[in-house]
């Protein structure tokens, strides 16, 4: 047969594209909505992939404005003479700063606020600027010894340019407001916002005091040709044994740029979910589309056409609407990332510059046709094997090779779904995580359809009126769209009821009992002889002194016999490093608390004997940190007196309750006459007390640092907010995504609900009736549909909460109140809207549009 | 003159549950080229089956078919396809025009599949023969019944096919209309000087056919020569 061959060869793609348009013209309608269901998957997967792209390079391009030098210095103490001779050797700091947190006092208002001061000292920053109003400003506050104060903070206290700011002892004229700096996160400004002032003031503030958290940073520019990798190879291992450290601009800006990469990524999944539920949804789509041309196929095999050439014509629809899915997707895509500097623009410290590129262009058409044609393949596949004998008469049964090509198909998309979401999160284990996740939410949704179509089956309510038993038999009448809505449905009330719970058990873990048991202001850096003033000026205000708690600030000498200078240069060691560099706040006390539970050895209360080591209780991921168990000891240099201890109990601290915890832990009689300050916490009834307090005690006592619960508590329902919003922001994609696939499945099984409404009314149903039956089988699916996402999600959110947060879970009744009967509706309304014409119109009409 | 359709000793099984149906047996007969061939039996009795497996839509499971020189049992199904369509055409009952292309495009396909040039206008003249020139860019779902007959049998003849298989090609037309389109279909048969197999319990139709084979319970119970009065 080799005119076989010719004759294939002969019947070239012209015929096949030709074929496949006149083919698709009379179902363009059809077919858009097949497009449609993966555009959004693609726009939102473009958008953030293109963006992330953006942030990358806006981080790359700008990471010494964000530094504002080349390089720098920084240690939490006041350099030593070995640190300052090596910033001598570097040609010397071009700039220095001092950071620290305290509180502020505004005479205007009569207010106070916890911020950040920052003393600077020459013309930082190098790279980048000062943002402030008046743009003169952050050249002239040092000039005429202002501060310069955090936006947000002039904007809340309605401060201006003129008004004055008491840091400490000293006051300053404001002269201008701060809108962003290079050092500054947003992040961390919402909690300390920013205040910058010249560095010689910081002394005569008389903030520095025992026990202040200090930062000390010494900035440099280097030649051009410097080589900032060999430098920092040079000098940061001499700085590391001094307690001090290097950073280079690329560094700083390579750590931003992995912190933004994983909420990328974590954004990328979220929108990788919308495309998978839209192809679901094409999936779905195409295997009721080739289900009716089957009987074009057997034809077209009559006339002489093979198999290849059929299922080519298919394919080529297939793909080309995947290409103008892709292309719309990233085009949309594209638009899209225009938003995201502005959804984003809370977290972010820089300025993103948005550029458009080609490659994000490809990436959705090859998402576009690659993700259409695996979700297509299997059910193209049934043009392949369908026989020509079709036309003659209905052949029921499914080949066997059909079905083994259908699993290989299945095994097909799995793979790819791997490689996918390992491309994105570049973690092997992470992608597999997150397939096996999606595999088990649509395997339980699609399960769950299955056994509810059975189960109607089996235990069909025949006593039922005709109108329930008519929408009950609709839900599992061949080319049936329960699984796919079901999944539709499902997924995306599963999205958002998971975004809501999670949400939901951050915030459980920030919530602060009202009784006045707990405390709710909490008094940092009270000073030994401070103390007692505060006490008796709380006290008598009915403000209970609720912890007293002693702080006395070490480092590590040795451990088990090594000492840690040893260890620093130890290149080998798998031991956690920070651990080595680190000033331990340590308190001391006869007691737990309540967000400790003892985990191995015996809590020591006091210590009683001298002669031996002194008996310390670690937390779990200090003790794993530091690769010490019980028995183990550890000599800390308590400000240059040297203490043997020896590990004698480990602790599970809940680090996330809001507490003030520790991870060492001292037995009283041993910490008592060292130099220490002290945390002081109390309850104050309402906000206009807490703020009368602050005023008064800032007045009195500058250095003390008051953080009030509530504030923080409402600065991280903010945070919170923020973030889920914007979380939220990609789960709209998958949400509109599900309502595409489901008008998409309404419009599909249109066809055949318009065959039996026809029927119906030719025997005598009325509009009402059919508009019944289609309204309850609406109403089953979105109730069975909503309600398992929401299952499912509650499932998944006790998981997060056990596995993930540590925590404990209650749900909150707002899915159940509000998502489902909200979603339901949804369902109902788009299956009625859809339905209206079939509902409608008279029996001869709909045959003659619908069916023509 | 030479046998274009050959078939010794076929027969063919479905199954249907558990069961093993056989819907053809021991059947064996033969037409020589330019015949025209009526095959007709009460419902049931394998017409279509046998209609089927002669035209190489379906596979046999015992005994031979030989069409148009090509052994159907020992080819493919894509080399079938290319037999259909060099040697082929069908008449269906229910027309089996592609819905989604006009009348036009409906009988260009087989012309188009063999890469025919001039397969537009070849398939004018036919629809103009057919008497719808003025119906060719119409879907078929624009058009009557008979019309719709009239464009599958241009089509049927459209790539010149050496034999043509029809199955009930007017059971779903009233009588005036089919009797028109048997007409033509006969009268484009003389023209083309195609073998016609036609399948149909109308015996008048049947009796218009040189051969008729009567078929009952899957067996053939007589195969001769109409004596025409």
């Amino acid at each position: 047969m080799n005119d076989f061959h010719v004759y294939i060869r002969k019947t070239n793609l012209n015929w096949l594209v030709r074929m496949a348009f006149r083919d698709g013209r009379a179902s363009s309608r059809r077919l858009v909505l097949f497009m449609a269901s993966i555009v959004l998957g693609i726009a939102a997967v473009v958008s953030i992939q293109s963006f992330s792209e953006n942030l990358k390079e806006s981080i790359q391009g700008q990471s010494k404005a964000l530094m504002g030098a080349d390089y720098l210095i920084d240690s939490n103490q006041s350099p030593n003479e070995t640190v300052l001779s090596i910033i001598d050797s570097l040609g010397g700091a071009q700039a220095k700063e001092v950071k620290f947190v305290s509180m502020a006092a505004f005479p205007k208002g009569n207010t106070t606020k916890l911020i950040q001061v920052r003393g600077i000292e020459g013309d930082f920053p190098f790279y980048g600027e000062l943002e402030t109003t008046p743009e003169s400003a952050g050249r002239e506050y040092a000039r005429e010894n202002g501060a310069l104060v955090d936006a947000t903070v002039m904007l809340q206290f309605q401060l201006q340019k003129g008004d004055s700011i008491k840091i400490g002892n000293l006051t300053f004229p404001i002269i201008g407001s701060l809108k962003s700096a290079p050092g500054s996160t947003a992040i961390s400004a919402s909690v300390a916002p920013p205040v910058i002032i010249p560095y010689h003031f910081i002394e005569a503030t008389g903030l520095l005091q025992k026990g202040s958290r200090v930062g000390y940073n010494y900035y440099f520019t280097a030649k051009a040709d410097t080589d900032l990798d060999k430098l920092y190879q040079e000098v940061d291992p001499k700085l590391d044994l001094e307690n001090a450290d290097m950073d280079t601009h690329v560094q700083t800006s390579q750590r931003l740029g992995r912190r933004y990469e994983n909420v990328g990524k974590f954004l990328n999944l979220v929108a990788f979910i919308a495309l998978l539920l839209g192809c679901v949804g094409i999936a779905s789509s195409v295997h009721i589309y080739i289900k009716e041309k089957l009987k074009t196929v057997a034809v077209l095999k009559c006339l002489g056409a093979t198999r290849k050439q059929t299922f080519l014509i298919y394919l080529i629809q297939i793909i080309t609407l995947g290409f103008i899915g892709g292309l719309l997707g990233a085009l949309a895509g594209l638009a899209l990332q225009q938003l995201f500097p502005i959804i984003f623009q809370e977290f972010l410290p820089f300025e993103v510059q948005v550029t458009l590129s080609a490659q994000p262009v490809i990436l959705g058409l090859l998402l576009g046709i690659s993700m259409s044609v695996l979700f297509a393949l299997s059910p193209l596949l049934g043009t392949w094997y369908v026989s020509p004998l079709q036309v003659l008469r209905i052949q029921e049964g499914v080949n066997t090779k059909f079905r083994k090509m259908s699993v290989f198909v299945m095994v097909l998309i799995l793979i790819f779904v791997y490689l996918f979401s390992f491309w994105l999160l570049k973690s092997w284990s992470l992608a597999l995580a997150f397939v096996l996740g999606i595999v088990v939410t649509f395997s339980v949704l699609s399960g769950i359809a299955t056994l509810f179509m059975k189960f109607i089956k089996k235990f069909f309510p025949s006593s039922w009126g005709f109108i329930a038993r008519q929408s009950l038999l609709n839900l599992y009448r061949p080319n049936n769209q329960t699984m796919v809505l079901i999944l539709a449905i499902g997924v995306g009330t599963f999205l958002i009821s998971t975004l809501y719970f999670t949400k939901d058990i951050l915030l459980a873990k920030t919530t602060l009992d009202e009784s006045n048991q707990n405390p709710n202001i909490i008094l940092l850096d009270v000073q030994t002889q401070q103390k007692e003033d505060i006490v008796n000026s709380l006290v008598p205000k009915g403000f209970p002194i609720i912890d007293n708690i002693p702080i006395v600030t070490m480092r590590l000498h040795s451990i088990k016999g090594r000492e840690i200078n040893d260890m620093r240069s130890d290149s080998v060691t798998t031991m956690n490093k920070w651990i080595l560099y680190h000033e331990f706040r340590v308190t001391y006390r006869d007691s737990l608390v309540a967000s400790e539970t003892l985990m191995e050895g015996e809590w020591v209360a006091e210590n009683n004997q001298i002669d031996k080591p002194i008996p310390i209780s670690l937390s779990d991921n200090v003790a794993a940190d530091a690769q010490v168990t019980l028995g183990d000891i550890i000599v800390f240099n308590v400000q240059g007196v040297l203490m043997e201890t020896v590990v004698s109990s480990i602790r599970k601290v809940d680090w996330a309750r809001m507490q003030l915890n520790f991870s060492i832990v001292f037995p009283k009689g041993v910490l008592e006459n060292a130099p220490q300050f002290n945390i002081l916490t109390t309850n104050v009834g309402d906000e206009s007390s807490s703020a009368q307090l602050q005023r008064e005690l800032v007045r009195r006592f500058p250095n003390v640092s008051i953080i009030d619960l509530r504030q923080v508590i409402t600065i991280i329902e903010g945070i919170l907010d923020k973030i889920s919003w914007a979380i939220n922001f990609m789960a709209l994609f998958s949400i509109f995504t599900g309502i595409i696939v489901l008008i998409g499945s309404v419009r599909n099984s249109k066809y055949q609900r318009i065959k039996e409404s026809v029927l119906l009314r030719t025997m005598g149903a009325r509009s009402q009736q059919i508009l019944k039956i289609t309204a309850l089988e609406y109403l089953y699916l979105g109730v069975l549909g909503s309600s398992t996402g929401i299952l499912l999600s509650l499932l998944g959110s006790q998981l997060l909460a056990v596995f993930v947060f540590e925590t404990s879970f209650v749900p909150a009744m707002e899915p159940f109140s509000i998502l489902l009967p909200g979603i339901t509706l949804l369902v109902l309304a788009i299956g009625l809207f859809n339905s209206r014409s079939v509902i409608r119109s008279s029996p001869l009409q709909v045959l003659r549009k619908e069916m023509g | 003159m030479a046998k274009i359709l050959n078939v010794h000793n076929l027969k063919k099984t479905y199954k249907s549950g558990d069961r093993e149906l056989t819907v053809l047996d021991e059947i064996s007969f033969a037409i020589e080229e330019g015949d025209t061939f009526a095959i007709v039996g009460p419902s049931g009795s394998g017409k279509t089956t046998l209609l089927g497996l002669c035209a190489g839509l379906d596979q046999i499971d015992s005994g031979t078919i030989e069409l148009c020189g090509s052994e159907l049992g020992t080819i493919d199904e894509d080399q079938r396809a290319l037999l259909r369509n060099r040697h082929v055409g069908f008449i269906f009952q229910d027309f089996q025009l592609l819905p989604t292309l006009t009348a036009l495009e409906n009988v260009s396909v087989p012309l188009e599949l063999q890469s025919g040039k001039n397969a537009g206008i070849k398939a004018r003249e036919l629809l103009g023969k057919v008497g719808l020139a003025d119906r060719i860019h119409h879907y078929p779902s624009q058009l009557s019944g008979g019309e719709q007959q009239r464009v599958a049998l241009a089509r049927a003849f459209s790539n010149s096919p050496s034999i043509l298989f029809a199955d009930e090609p007017t059971g779903n037309l009233d009588e005036e209309t089919g009797e028109k389109v048997v007409d033509l279909l006969f009268e484009l048969n003389k023209e083309a000087g195609t073998t016609l197999v036609i399948v149909t319990h109308d015996l008048e139709l049947a009796k218009k056919n040189q051969h008729i084979l009567r078929l009952k319970g899957g067996k053939i119970v007589a195969n001769g020569n109409i004596v025409l009065s």
